[in-house]
This record gives C-alpha cells, sequence and structure tokens, in this order.
C-alpha cells in the first residue's frame, strides 16, 4: 500500500467542502470513466445500451459521441461472451470496463468473471494479469424482485483475486473508479440504482482515492457503525435519531470490502468499545461477517458486546413494497442493533 | 434497416371461409385479446399512480402471439416464459385479479405480492413462471419438456403426449444458455417450442444490431435439427393455425422446434423507455397493423360481429379489468408474515414453511405427477 500511497494523486478529495459544483453520482462515475479513456487509449467500455442508448441507467451518457463506437461498444445480451471477451482482451493488455446492466446479471456470466479474470494471474505463474473493471448496479430496493436485487459482493468476496469496490458518495465513485481504471487486477465495482441520482460536491481538480483506506462519514465514542454503498446512508441516518437517545455513533464507511481497512476499523472500536456492522448482502458467510470476525480477533478485549450485524434477511427479495423495506438493513434494525449493542435496548 | 410487414387488411368476404374455429371461439380470442390490452393499459396507469412498482413491461402489440399459441395447445402442456408476461398468465385462464394483485404487491396475488410483475406463476394453469434473467427460462422450458415425458413414457409406461411452450425474446437468443437448451432438446427428443417472440428490439437494441442473420432467426435452431416455422404474430388466425400444426407434429413426434414469431411491441420496453431509437413513423406503420383491429375486421366481414357485440364485449372486459383493480386495492398488502415464508417447504428454525396463494384454494404444493388416468397421484 506504500507505493499507492507516495502516489501524489492518490488522495482523499480534501477540497469537497470547498468544491462549487455538485454533481450527480452517475456523472461521476462517468468523468471517472471519461477522464481515464482520454488519458490511456487502451481503456474502453463494453456492455448492453452503453453506446447508442447512453445507457441503460444514463451512466455512459454522450460516451458514444466523444470516443466513438470502436471505444464504446454495444453488446447482445450475452453476458457471458462479453465478460469473457473482455477478459481475453485484457490479457493481450487493453483495460477493458465492463457495465452489467445490474450486477444480478452477472451470474451467467460466472465462470469468467469469477474462474477466468481473478486466477489468469496466478494460474499462468504472473504471465498473464487482468486489468479489467466490472461495474454496475448492485443491492435491492428498487422493486425489482428476487431475481434483479442480488448485493453480489457476498458470494464474489469469497475470492481470491479479486478487488471489491462499493462507492456510497458521488466523490468517492469518482476516485475510485479511477483507481479501479489503472489498477492492474480485476476490480468489481458496484453502484447502486437507488444512489444513481444522488447528488454531491466533487472537486473539479483530478483526484483518485487508493483502495483499503475507510472514510470515517462521523466521529462519535459511544459505538462503532461499519458499512459501505448505500447503507452507509441508513447508517447516518441511525446515527442521527440514536444521538437524540445519547448514543454518539462513528460511522465508518469502508469503500472498498477488498481490500479492507481494518486499522481505521479496530481504532474506532478500540475507543468505542462497541461495534455494529451493517452489510446489505446475506448474513451467511459475507462481507459483515468477515468483518466481524476480524473485530472480535483484533479487539477481543476492548469490545463490551459482541459485534452486532446488520443484514438483509436471509430470504430472497420480495417484490412488496413494505416487505422489502422491512428486508433491508434499514434504520430501524441498525438503531436495535446499536441499542443492543451499548445495553441501552 | 428493420423491414416491416404491410398492414393486413382483410378482405371482405374472404373471413368467413378462413376462420379456422367456431365463431364463439373467435370471439372468445377477441376478448382475451381484448382483456390484455386493457390490463396492461391499466397497468401502465398504476404505475404512474405508483400503484405498482420495480420493473413493469407491457404486452401491447404482441396479444395475437400468447392468445393464439395457448389457444394451439391443451390445457395440460406446460408453458413458461420471460418478464414480458401478463399477456401470457391472462391467456392461459389466471384471473385478472390475482394478475393484477400480484402487481399491486397484495396477498392475493398469484405469487401473493413477493413476485411482481416478472414473475407470474400459475400452477393450475401450467404456467411454470414468468423469469427476470433473460435466456433463464429456456432450458426450463427444456425440463418441463423432459418431465412429461418422463412421465409419460418411464411413469406411466405410454406415449409421451404433451409439448411444452418456452416464450423468449429476439434478444434473448443470444444468451448461451439458449443454445444450450435447444441442443439438449434435440438430443433428448424433448416435445418442446422455442418461441422467439420477435418484436424487433431488445430495450433500444434493434435486432440487427445484436443479432446475426437477424433475418431469419430459425436458422438459430438449424444446427440442432429443431423443425422451424416463421410465422405472423400480429394475426392471431394465423398464430392458431401454424401452431397447431406444429404443437401436433411435436406432441406425435416427441421432437423440438424452433418458432420466429413476428410481431411488435406498442409500447417502450419498459415504463421508463422514451423510445428514442425509433422513428414515430415507423411505430405508426406497425400501429395500422393491429392484431386486435385485424381480428375485429375478419370477424366482422365473417358476420359474426357487429357494433353493438363488440361494444358488450368491451363493457364487460372493462368492468372486469377495473374490478380487479378494486380487488388490489382492497386486498391486504403482504403481511410481514410472510418475509420468512416458501423459503422451504418444512418449517425450520425461522423460516415458515410454505402456503399456496388464496387464488389455488386450499391445492397441495407437495410433487405430484398427473397420472394418464387425470388422477393426481404422489410419486
Ligand atoms: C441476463 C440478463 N441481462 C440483461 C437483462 C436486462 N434486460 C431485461 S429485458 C432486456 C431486453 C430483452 O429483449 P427481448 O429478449 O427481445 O425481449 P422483449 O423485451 O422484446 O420482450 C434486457 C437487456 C436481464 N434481465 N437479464
Ligand atoms: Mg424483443
Amino acid at each position: 500500500m506504500s507505493a499507492v500511497m507516495s502516489n501524489p494523486l492518490f488522495r482523499e478529495p480534501l477540497s469537497i467542502a470547498g468544491a462549487t459544483r455538485e454533481i450527480e453520482f452517475r456523472d461521476a462515475v462517468r468523468e471517472a470513466m471519461c477522464e481515464e479513456m482520454r488519458r490511456d487509449k487502451r481503456v474502453y467500455l463494453l456492455g448492453e445500451e452503453v453506446a447508442q442508448y447512453d445507457g441503460a441507467y444514463k451512466v455512459s451518457k454522450g460516451m458514444l459521441a466523444e470516443f466513438g463506437a470502436g471505444r464504446v461498444v454495444d453488446t447482445p445480451i450475452s453476458e457471458s461472451g462479453f465478460s469473457g471477451m473482455a477478459i481475453g482482451s485484457a490479457m493481450l493488455g487493453l483495460r477493458p470496463i465492463v457495465e452489467f446492466m445490474s450486477w444480478s446479471f452477472a451470474l451467467v456470466a460466472a465462470d469468467p468473471i469469477l474462474n477466468n479474470a481473478p486466477k489468469m494471474l496466478y494460474m499462468s505463474g504472473g504471465q498473464f494479469g487482468c486489468p479489467i473493471v466490472f461495474r454496475g448496479n448492485d443491492g435491492a430496493g428498487g422493486q425489482l424482485g428476487s431475481t434483479h436485487s442480488w448485493s453480489v459482493e457476498g458470494l464474489f468476496s469469497n475470492v481470491p483475486g479479486v478487488k471489491i469496490v462499493i462507492p456510497s458518495t458521488p466523490a468517492d465513485a469518482k476516485g475510485l473508479m479511477k483507481t479501479a481504471i489503472r489498477d492492474d487486477d480485476p476490480v468489481f465495482f458496484m453502484e447502486s440504482e437507488r444512489l444513481l441520482s444522488m447528488k454531491g460536491h466533487v472537486p473539479e481538480a483530478e483526484y483518485l482515492i487508493p483502495f483499503g483506506h475507510a472514510a470515517i462519514r462521523r466521529a462519535g465514542k459511544d459505538c462503532t457503525l461499519c458499512s459501505w454503498g448505500r447503507p452507509v446512508h441508513f447508517c447516518m441516518e441511525a446515527a442521527e435519531i440514536l444521538a437524540k437517545e445519547g448514543i454518539d455513533c462513528e460511522v465508518i464507511d469502508l469503500r472498498t470490502i477488498r481490500p479492507l481497512d481494518l486499522p481505521t476499523v479496530i481504532a474506532s472500536v478500540r475507543k468505542t468499545s462497541a461495534a455494529v456492522v451493517v452489510d446489505q448482502s446475506w448474513s451467511f458467510a459475507s462481507p459483515g461477517s468477515e468483518l466481524a470476525a476480524q473485530i472480535h480477533r483484533h479487539c477481543f478485549d476492548d469490545l463490551d458486546n459482541f459485534v452486532h450485524r446488520v443484514h438483509s434477511d436471509d430470504v430472497p427479495t420480495p417484490y412488496a413494497v413494505a416487505l422489502e423495506q422491512e428486508y433491508l438493513p434499514n434504520v430501524r434494525k441498525i438503531c436495535e442493533a446499536v441499542r443492543s449493542a451499548t445495553y441501552r435496548a | 434497416m428493420s423491414q416491416v410487414a404491410p398492414p393486413a387488411v382483410p378482405t371482405a368476404g374472404a373471413g368467413a371461409l378462413s376462420l379456422p374455429v367456431s365463431p364463439t371461439t373467435a370471439l372468445q380470442w377477441l376478448r382475451d385479446m381484448h382483456l390484455i390490452r386493457e390490463f396492461e393499459v391499466r397497468c401502465m396507469q398504476s404505475y404512474q399512480e405508483k400503484k405498482i412498482g420495480g420493473f413493469c413491461h407491457v404486452y401491447i402489440g404482441q396479444e395475437a402471439v400468447a392468445v393464439g399459441c395457448v389457444a394451439a395447445m391443451r390445457p395440460e402442456d406446460p408453458i413458461v416464459t420471460a418478464y414480458r408476461d401478463h399477456g401470457h398468465a391472462l391467456a392461459r385462464g389466471m384471473t385478472s385479479r390475482a394478475c393484477m394483485a400480484e402487481m399491486y404487491g397484495r396477498v392475493d396475488g398469484c405469487a401473493k405480492g413477493k413476485g411482481g410483475s416478472m414473475h407470474m406463476f400459475d400452477r393450475p394453469n401450467n404456467l411454470f413462471g414468468g423469469h427476470g434473467i433473460v435466456g433463464a427460462q429456456t432450458p426450463l422450458g427444456v425440463g418441463l419438456a423432459f418431465a412429461t415425458k418422463y412421465e409419460d413414457e418411464v411413469i406411466n409406461g405410454g406415449k409421451s403426449r404433451r409439448v411444452s411452450l418456452s416464450f423468449l425474446g429476439d434478444g434473448a437468443v443470444n444468451q448461451g444458455s439458449f443454445y444450450e437448451a435447444m441442443n439438449l432438446s434435440g438430443l433428448l427428443d424433448l416435445p418442446v417450442i422455442f418461441i422467439i417472440e420477435n418484436n424487433g428490439y431488445s430495450m433500444g437494441t434493434a435486432i440487427q444490431r445484436g443479432t446475426t442473420m437477424s433475418h431469419d432467426l430459425c436458422i438459430k435452431g438449424r444446427a440442432h435439427g429443431l423443425r422451424e416455422a416463421t410465422i405472423d404474430g400480429m394475426d392471431v388466425l394465423s398464430v392458431y393455425r401454424d401452431m397447431k400444426a406444429l404443437v401436433e407434429w411435436c406432441r406425435e413426434n416427441s421432437r423440438p422446434a424452433i418458432v420466429d414469431m413476428k410481431c411488435y411491441r406498442f409500447k417502450g420496453h419498459s415504463m421508463s423507455d422514451p423510445r428514442k431509437y425509433r422513428t414515430r413513423e415507423e411505430e405508426a406503420h406497425h400501429e395500422s397493423n393491429d392484431p386486435i383491429i385485424t381480428l375485429e375486421h375478419t370477424l366482422t366481414h365473417a358476420g359474426v360481429l357487429d357494433e353493438a357485440k363488440l361494444a358488450a364485449m368491451l363493457k364487460l372486459v372493462r368492468e372486469e379489468v377495473r374490478e380487479a383493480i378494486a380487488f388490489a386495492n382492497a386486498s391486504e398488502v403482504t403481511p410481514e408474515t410472510e418475509l420468512y415464508k416458501d423459503v422451504f417447504v418444512e418449517p425450520w428454525g425461522k423460516y415458515t414453511g410454505s402456503s399456496l396463494p388464496e387464488f389455488m384454494g386450499g391445492a397441495t404444493n407437495a410433487c405430484t405427477f398427473r397420472a394418464t388416468d387425470g388422477k393426481e397421484g404422489l410419486v
């Protein structure tokens, strides 16, 4: 990580507070892709509806016009085929960005993205790396039902050789996407359809955010709340409610779950003595269970209670609106977990 | 680039001769097509009113396909389709109530509000779902055919006597699973028909931008030895006639087939599609070939339909859908107790077992095979 940190571009977007403009999450992702494509001709984007349609969720809007059909490539609905194709091109030296309209659809491409990309370097004894970014919408919350609502980080974080990035703000999305594109290994970049229209301050000057560096979104002394992606916002909301009850939460946004920034979490839990992990994937063998295990290991003597976890319910995602809201790791569940973890229940 | 068929203008007098079924049946098809159309129009309204959420793909323009295909099947022939599934559900006999309540996320929906628009399942009517992942249903269709053949031949020692239908979109032909499904069906002599509802577009991608040899999708089945048919999906009489012949051939020979069903979706892909990828002229051209109007013309010329009859039919259809919406509105929002139900059949830990939706009237959901004498028997 030290070599990474010595890159002068790797820095927090400190100027966020001073940034004069606000842009949407989708614009931030697009800016990162465009800047990197201008910088490096090896970078190209492919996926369903990314070019002529401007992206199913308008993330790639205008990119065809700027870069042409050679670098912004529309594909048929053939996830397995075009993922494998992109991996092959990465082995030969290109740096593809593969858009999945939804990460839920990446399951039909499980073999190339899990069995080829993350293992290529190892299997070839270091000969063939795979500098590739897979990105798309992840997570439930839009009433899309059981097949379209995956939080695939639950499945994919088990695989060695992948880096998993799950930003929660436009500024992070931009800085992390630029890092992802420059990374020499496969990066799984998970956006949330629920956050795409969210606006936030994004500096105009170039910056990159390194992987494995959590952000402390809110300082507090009573309980450490750890999350990533959309549930970070649930945590912030819960922290407000809990503050009124006299429980002061520290909210840590991990930003990447592989690598996982344990030092930041450990330092916080040593201070608060209580931890709640909030993860929108299912609970069994999840990033959340991994983080909880790590906290138990490193903070065994500091904890006043076991690490509580809030996940989506251990059932397929239901369609009905109230049921789906109940299923999510929502604010109510987070508040309950924090109260329990801090013995205020 | 997109080639469009000229609107069918029925010639006076020809209709009477070409009606392949009784007037009552033909009128029933007209009613079914109107029901689907009205249902979809009201779904679009309900979506605007935020009564329906998630993705909602309407079937307007393609009604003749589901109605004609279902008519060519026997009730015991299984059907599976993709997410644009309301039309298939209604054509197969699902009540508008159960279908609309599902769209509304209510407990009286066909899947108790847990599935939504893309997941219409109807066990009594042998509809094995609406499926959301493009192409996912194609191997399932092969499995349905495997099971009916297995039951008829292996369990009951008779002759295979059912045919399965697996609907897919023209975009779905580019999923690898479709090719694996076709190969299996050819290899194992399975009576399954892959009906490609070729409406010319997958989302914003015109077929020739996403698919090779798109002028004739039957080519996709040729390497697997499938029987082929290209059918005018905008004319329910053609759909019925051509499908009937094909279904009976597949039934008789226990072999698979592929259909390039040429049609057009009149509306956007889903509720949030501004349709910038095609011209309003192209749309108008196809709308002038409305399958419902075509059938109305034919029936009028055949002397089985007049204005009064049509008005009465439309009145009933509108009432039915209005009543379905009232029913859906009044139905209970799917309760929290459903969250841990239907994950497993048997109750286990926090899982509360499984139960059937109300509309099935207390039937069992244990694994049953129907014996050749029509009785239900546990195997
Ligand atoms: C594997 C997969 N990839 C992408 C999608 C998103 N998607 C849903 S429908 C659709 C277009 C399908 O078009 P087509 O098969 O022609 O069916 P139509 O919508 O025309 O009925 C796409 C890309 C999906 N549901 N599943
Ligand atoms: Mg289509």
